[in-house]
Order: structure tokens, then sequence, then C-alpha cells
């Protein structure tokens, strides 16, 4: 009975100590509340390399865009292995809010004026919400103003009409590594022989590894089905890497496409890497803060 | 054999007594505001969970880094993925104690001044500090505040030469929580 005694009373004289102690988690008192978590900066900006990647300017962001492409490396030493050449866009982007991005540019290949929007349609997320993937769609039109080839004809400005459709699923693995895939669709409302589909279907791939927080090794391949392309045409391989340093993102790459739009690299890729048609590369990205975001009121 | 009991009986009244009253919140606003010369960064937060426990004095306050919002969505990019990375370390969080709980009455309006003295966490480092909090009763409304100054050095959060310019040393964060009882 004593001893019974004993260890109630030693019982009871350990719950003022227990409420007095350190360790006791206050915090766990208020239970769990779940949130959902999405997945934020799955590639540094909005392109992979030529691919579009499922990132976009934030609603209110401007993304000023120089993409540069010097000439085939093989070239040799009296092209300067390509720097003699060059063929350019200039675009700009913006996000119309965290989920639609319009934007257009000016390519000097085949001089070419390009619009296009991209939607976010799925964000990848767990937590309360678990979403695997991120989601986008985009579509792009291009228009083609070089002088016509045979001005003697009748020619429609439709012929120079070319459009890109594509969805963009991507998964961030983990900080370093994200992984997208690109079923496209490319309409061209002309094509210069018959042989040649109106309509190309390609499949392009891509992702980034992250080598340290500001800057990753990227990678895309763009795989269009047999029998749609003459044979002088490939497919589009591209590698290279980002550099971030605060409001720009550089993006230095080796690539065979020299157009910089989806209508171009897709389906008009000349050049071929086993015979080193190589371009050296690369993206500017410099976003600008055009509309500052609502903070909300205290 | 009676004397036992009483003792027994006297311990489980003082072990309930000591149970008194915590207070509570949510949506703790939490903001920082980092001054240089080449630019102002600001972010707030108003998701913060803080406990308050009235009979000892204990106070935890936790927050997710994700959730702190700024003006720039390229800053917030930045932020958590070159600075806080929130994905290694989702939270910050503060476990300490307030000095001189028993000066402090719940249920008595009035401005009260102390100072919470703990361990703040955050980017995985921990440090020790002490910060002034003032809580006010005024009614039923129980406000707590506080203010007090961080350096991003403190907590190896590394800040790379061309940017060191762009944030300051001594950023300065400030917590206010509407409390609420905590009934349990």
């Amino acid at each position: 009975m004593k001893r019974f005694l004993f260890v109630l009373l030693l019982a009871a004289a350990g719950v003022p100590i227990r409420a007095q102690d350190e360790g006791e988690d206050l915090l766990s008192l208020l239970g769990d509340e779940e949130t959902t978590d999405y997945a934020t900066a799955s590639f540094k900006t909005t392109r992979i390399i030529n691919l579009h990647s499922v990132e976009q300017a934030a609603g209110g962001v401007l993304d000023f865009r120089i993409s540069h492409r010097f000439g085939f490396i093989n070239t040799g030493v009296y092209e300067m292995f390509g720097l003699d050449g060059a063929t350019i866009r200039i675009g700009m982007e913006y996000g119309i809010n965290d989920r639609i991005m319009l934007g257009a540019g000016r390519s000097s290949f085949n001089k070419t004026y390009d619009a296009f929007t991209k939607v976010k349609i799925l964000r990848q997320s767990s937590g309360k919400r678990t979403m695997p993937i991120s989601l986008s769609w985009f579509s792009s039109i291009t228009v083609n103003t070089l002088k016509w080839q045979f001005p003697e004809r009748e020619n429609h400005f439709t012929s120079r009409l070319q459009y890109a459709h594509q969805l963009l699923i991507a998964r961030k693995f983990n900080e370093r590594l994200s992984l997208q895939l690109s079923p496209t669709l490319i309409h061209r409302n002309l094509v210069s022989v018959p042989e040649e589909a109106h309509d190309v279907i390609a499949f392009g791939g891509g992702g980034r590894f992250k080598v340290t927080k500001r800057s990753s090794i990227n990678a895309e391949y763009i795989y269009v089905l047999p029998d749609q392309l003459l044979p002088m045409y490939h497919n589009s391989f591209s590698v290279g890497m980002d550099i971030e340093t605060g409001g720009h993102v550089f993006q230095l790459h080796c690539t065979n496409s020299t157009s910089m739009v989806e209508t171009g690299f897709v389906s008009e890729t000349v050049g071929d890497w086993m015979e080193g048609d190589i371009h050296f590369g690369f993206n500017i990205s410099r976003v600008f803060t055009v509309k500052q975001r609502k903070r909300p009121a205290e | 054999m009676k004397n036992l009991f009483f003792l027994f009986a006297a311990l489980l009244g003082f072990s309930t007594a000591t149970c008194a009253q915590k207070y509570f919140t949510r949506t703790a606003h939490i903001d920082f505001y980092s001054h240089t010369s080449i630019e102002d960064i600001k972010a707030e937060n108003n998701s913060g969970t803080l406990v308050i426990d009235a009979a000892t004095g204990q106070i935890e306050v936790a927050c997710t880094i994700k959730a702190f919002e700024f003006e720039k969505a390229l800053m917030q990019e930045h932020f958590n993925e070159n600075y806080m990375e929130s994905n290694t370390y989702p939270n910050a969080t503060f476990k300490g104690k307030l000095e001189n709980i028993s000066s402090i009455n719940f249920t008595k309006p009035g401005s009260y001044t102390t100072k919470a003295t703990g361990t703040l966490t955050m980017h995985g480092v921990e440090q020790a500090v002490s910060v002034p909090v003032t809580i006010t009763v005024e009614g039923d409304k129980i406000t707590g505040e506080t203010r007090f100054v961080v350096n991003p050095n403190d907590y190896k959060i590394n800040i790379p030469g061309p940017v060191k310019g762009k944030i300051s040393e001594a950023i300065e964060v400030k917590v206010k929580a509407n409390l609420a009882q905590l009934k349990k």
C-alpha cells in the first residue's frame, strides 16, 4: 500500500514539473494545419534552351529577351568558327497575371515576326492538394516576311503564316532536377514541296540539372515523327548552361537549330551535329517589374 | 497515512492550478525590411503561428518561409531558392520565455513591456536571441508586438559579392499578433 501511494505521489508530483518543462511543444497544441505547397522555379527562365519551359513571367512582369545564334562552328577560321555570322531574335514577354503570359518577337531568320500565348493549366503541388506535374499550354503564330520568291505569281498573305501548339508537361523532381515533355503540333499554310506535311507532329523533351544555386546544365531534343519533312531537315538538339545573376538570366548553348521560334527549330533545322553544324548561341533575359503586386492590407 | 493522503491531494491541486490560460494566433503578421542605398526590400507574411503559456511565460512562434510575399516576384523566387532555401528549411521558429510573466495580467487592460529570450531558428541555424516584447490588453483584445534586427550572416545565409550592396546586414523584423484564448 505504501509503495503504491508513493508511486501515486510521484506521479502527481510529476505533473506540475512537466508543465514547467522547457521541452513542451506549445505549437503542437494548435494541431497541424495542412497547406498546399506549390513547386516553384522548375526552370530558371521561360525557355529550356529553344523550347518554352513551364515557367513564365509573373503577373505584371515584363521579360525582355535577346537570343543570338552565331554561325556554324564548322565554317572554319575564315568565318572565325561562326562568330562572323549571326541570327538574332529580340522579344518582349509580359505576364498578364501569374497564369497567362503574352509575348512577341522578331527574328532575323526568315525575317519572322512571332506572337504567342502561354497559359498555366496545372501547377505541381504537394500537401493538401497534390499534383504530380505542371501543365501549360502554348500557342504561337509566325509571319515570314521575306520577299516573295516568285513575285510574278499570285501570292497570298496566308501563305506566310505558320502556327505552333504545344503542351508543356513538367515535373520538378527535386531541387536540382526538372524534366519536361512537350508534344508539339506545327501547322504550315504553305509548304515548299508536296511531299512535306502541312501538319508536323513532334515530341520535345528537355531538362535541367542545377550545378549550383545559380547555375544549371540544360539539354533538349525534339523528335519529329518520320516522313513529315524532307531528309535535309534534322531533329533539333541543344545543350547549354543557365547562369543567373540577380535580374538577368544568361543561357549559353550549342544547338544545331538556327531559328529561335517553334515553327522554325522544330521543322526547319538543317544543321547536323555529326557534320559539325553547331551554332554557339545565347539567350539573355532581363525582367522588369512593371506593375507592383498588391500587398495585402495590414 | 492521513498525512500522505493530504500531501497527495495538495499536490494534485497544485498541478491543476498551474494549468492556466494559453493564448495563440495563426495569423501573426511578420514583416521584414532591408534598407540599403541601392535597394529597399520588403516582405510580409500573415500566417505566423504563436502560442504563449501565461502560466510559465513560455512562448513559441513559427512561420512558413514560402508565405513571405514580396513586391517583386523575382525577389520572392530568389529569397526562397537562393537565400532561405525554403525547400530544405521550410520554417523559421522561435522558442523561448517571456521574462517576468507574473507581472503581465492578461485580463487587466494595460500595456506591458518585457523581453522574450530564447532560440531563433532559421535557415537551419539556431541563435540565442533576446527581443523586446510589448503586450497590450484592451478589453478582451490582446496584442503582442516585437521589433528586432537580424543579420543574415548569423544564419549562414550566403549573399554573393555582386549583390552584397543590395541586402542589408541589419534587417528589421516586425511581428504583430492578435491573440485569442486557447480553449483546451
